[in-house]
């Protein structure tokens, strides 16, 4: 089964970064309404720097892996950065196998990859990388909430 | 009359140990006789596996008579029911009231008080709906409303903790529209109904009482005389979700004192897209209409229409006459399956023994946690679990790996999983068609969820 690789295995029994962590400058809890996957982000800026990211995650091995990932993957870079990453995950994650990833942007995350073929587990990979930028879209606002439109998952 | 067990929806103290006339469980003979009328068992998923279908609580698969009786209604009658008088018009009307009588004799109604829907969501949203229109006809003085539909302020609408998102939803949206009061009946840590909360909850303000038959998660048989009992002494109806009872066991639905009953043909071996309301005559002709327009009508003129008694009050435009006619045949095949049209016993006996044979392997895997009453005497056809550590979908993903198809996450009923503290669990659910075999298959799968992920 290509989906559970040997990183995402490590990933979801060890997440880096996991917990959540004072001080921050946006909180935001995403829900996948077809499982009942639960994360809780926070991002934590340094002007454009991404300082820390905190969360924590209430799912699958698969959307604790990801959390973990994202974390390896934004912590001390830049906004664009970040915001780049997450689109280059986006797209491999929704391609349907057809996008194996670079791991040049991606690094530990291509391990990802198989997760496209499985239509039923795309979300639960992209759940923590649409909080991400939604918190951030909420940081750049001072904490009211974005008007950046994502498309990821609602906000309950 | 099929067998049908008179103490069936006693209380959770009768213990009835064997079905209806001692039915026994299909033998490996019978069973694989089943399983020959379904053309999609014998296919393979994923790397060339055997599919092991254990997801019939969120549909069924359709026996061979179903596809074929709906193909011979497209090739040889299809019309539109109840319109026209056309040598086919009068084949399909015919073949659509003959669908309604055949379903109606399954469950023990008479045809007229059986109303075709889309499914039971829609069915239940109907009911819903006929309280809010009586509420506002009354407020607004623009028609007749029956008393048992008008919700006063104050008025309370009961439900149960354990039901489908699809009878808690549609009476949340009915108190946002007339300001009623929603409460609920709590669930117990082995999974019943809490019924000691009972006449705290049901006042001489509660309206109506919307509860399940069989819990899709939790399995659980409710006793649903008793509370048909308990809501009539305060004057309220009872509305039952009859989804996971009328597929697996025999329901008579005018015995069980219920007022309302709502069920989907996709999970008794029928087509999707059609469902059933069944619900005593005089009941469903004080009930408001729900959609409206063609079919449903007696005269229309600019000024307004009135409307043709049940059950085509109910049915507003042209319906869904193939999928009815598959339905027909589903009944049929279902009663089929035990000699003198008892199938449903045989049903019930066989599923109760693989959820037996299911929860004893469960029992002997300490990671396992199974939510639900520990015996199966008061157990419908599901079986719902958490493995210690392993989210559920990481765990239908393995079992999918092996080409077992079980159900992962709150199954449609969020604020129960939130009772148990889990946000989403595994579930095994069984048709006719399954076998000792595959009960087998998901607890030697689970030993590799376990090697996985530990
Ligand atoms: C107990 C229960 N109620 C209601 C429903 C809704 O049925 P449907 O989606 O066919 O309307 C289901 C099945 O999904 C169910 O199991």
């Amino acid at each position: 089964m290509d989906l559970y690789a040997e990183l995402i295995l490590e990933h979801a029994k060890r997440p880096q970064g996991a917990g959540l962590r004072e001080p921050f400058d946006a909180e935001v809890h995403h829900v996948n309404p077809t499982c009942g996957d639960e994360v809780t982000l926070r991002v934590d800026l340094d002007g454009d720097t991404v300082r820390d990211v905190s969360y924590d995650a209430l799912g699958c091995s698969i959307s604790r892996a990801s959390a973990s990932v994202l974390h390896g993957l934004v912590v001390g870079r830049e906004v664009p950065t970040g915001l780049a990453v997450q689109a280059a995950m986006r797209t491999m994650l929704t391609s349907r196998g057809t996008d194996a990833g670079d791991e040049d942007v991606l690094g530990d995350g291509i391990a990802l990859a198989g997760v496209s073929r499985y239509p039923a587990r795309v979300k639960c990979a992209l759940l923590p990388w649409m909080a991400f930028t939604d918190a951030l879209g909420r940081s750049a606002a001072s904490g009211t909430p974005s008007d950046v439109d994502y498309g990821g998952p609602t906000i309950r | 009359m099929r067998g049908y067990r008179a103490g069936m929806t006693l209380s959770s103290t009768s213990a009835p140990a064997l079905p209806a006339g001692g039915a026994q469980p299909f033998t490996d003979a019978e069973v694989a006789a089943v399983r020959a009328e379904f053309p999609i068992l014998a296919r393979t998923v994923r790397a060339g596996r055997p599919l092991v279908y254990l997801d019939s609580g969120a549909t069924s698969q359709k026996p061979r008579a179903v596809l074929d009786a709906e193909r011979a209604f497209y090739e040889r009658h299809n019309a539109a029911v109840h319109r026209g008088a056309h040598q086919l018009a009068e084949e399909a009307t015919d073949a659509y009231e003959a669908a309604r009588a055949a379903v109606a004799a399954f469950v023990g109604a008479a045809a007229d008080e059986l109303v075709f829907t889309k499914n039971a969501t829609e069915g239940l949203n109907l009911v819903a709906h006929a309280f809010s229109s009586a509420t506002a006809y009354r407020r607004l003085g623009t028609a007749e409303a029956d008393d048992r539909f008008v919700l006063r302020p104050g008025d309370e609408v009961v439900v149960t903790e354990m039901e489908h998102h699809a009878n808690l939803v549609p009476w949340q949206e009915l108190c946002r529209r007339t300001g009623a009061t929603l409460r609920w009946l709590g669930v117990t840590d082995d999974g019943h109904l809490d019924l000691a909360d009972l006449d705290r909850v049901l006042t001489p303000r509660t309206r109506v009482l919307a509860v399940t038959h069989v819990s899709n998660v939790l399995g659980t048989i409710t006793p649903v005389a008793e509370l048909a009992a308990a809501a009539h002494r305060v004057g309220a109806l009872l509305v039952l979700d009859a989804c996971q009872s009328v597929p697996h066991l025999p329901v008579h639905l005018p015995g069980l004192g219920v007022d309302l009953a709502a069920f989907s043909g996709h999970k008794m071996l029928g087509p999707s897209g059609v469902g059933l309301l069944w619900g005593r005559a005089e009941v469903l002709d004080a009930m408001p209409a729900f959609l409206t327009g063609g079919s449903m009508i007696e005269t229309v003129r600019m000024e307004g229409s009135t409307y043709a008694p049940a059950p085509q009050k109910f049915e507003a435009g042209v319906p869904m006459a193939a999928q009815a006619v598959g339905l027909h045949a589903a009944v049929d095949h279902l009663s089929a399956l035990g000699e003198g049209g008892t199938g449903m016993a045989r049903v019930e006996a066989h599923e109760r023994a693989l959820v037996a044979r299911l929860l004893a392997g469960l029992a002997e895997l300490p990671w396992v946690r199974v939510l639900g009453p520990a015996g199966t005497a008061e157990r419908g056809a599901v079986v719902s679990f958490v493995v210690e550590d392993v989210h559920a979908h990481d765990v239908g993903q393995v079992l999918d790996d092996d080409g077992i198809a079980v159900r992962v996450g709150h199954h449609c009923a969020w604020p129960l999983h939130r009772r148990f503290g889990v946000a989403a669990t595994t579930r095994v659910s069984f048709g006719p068609y399954n076998t000792t075999g595959e009960v087998d298959a998901v607890l030697a799968g689970l030993h590799r969820v376990r090697a996985v992920f530990a």
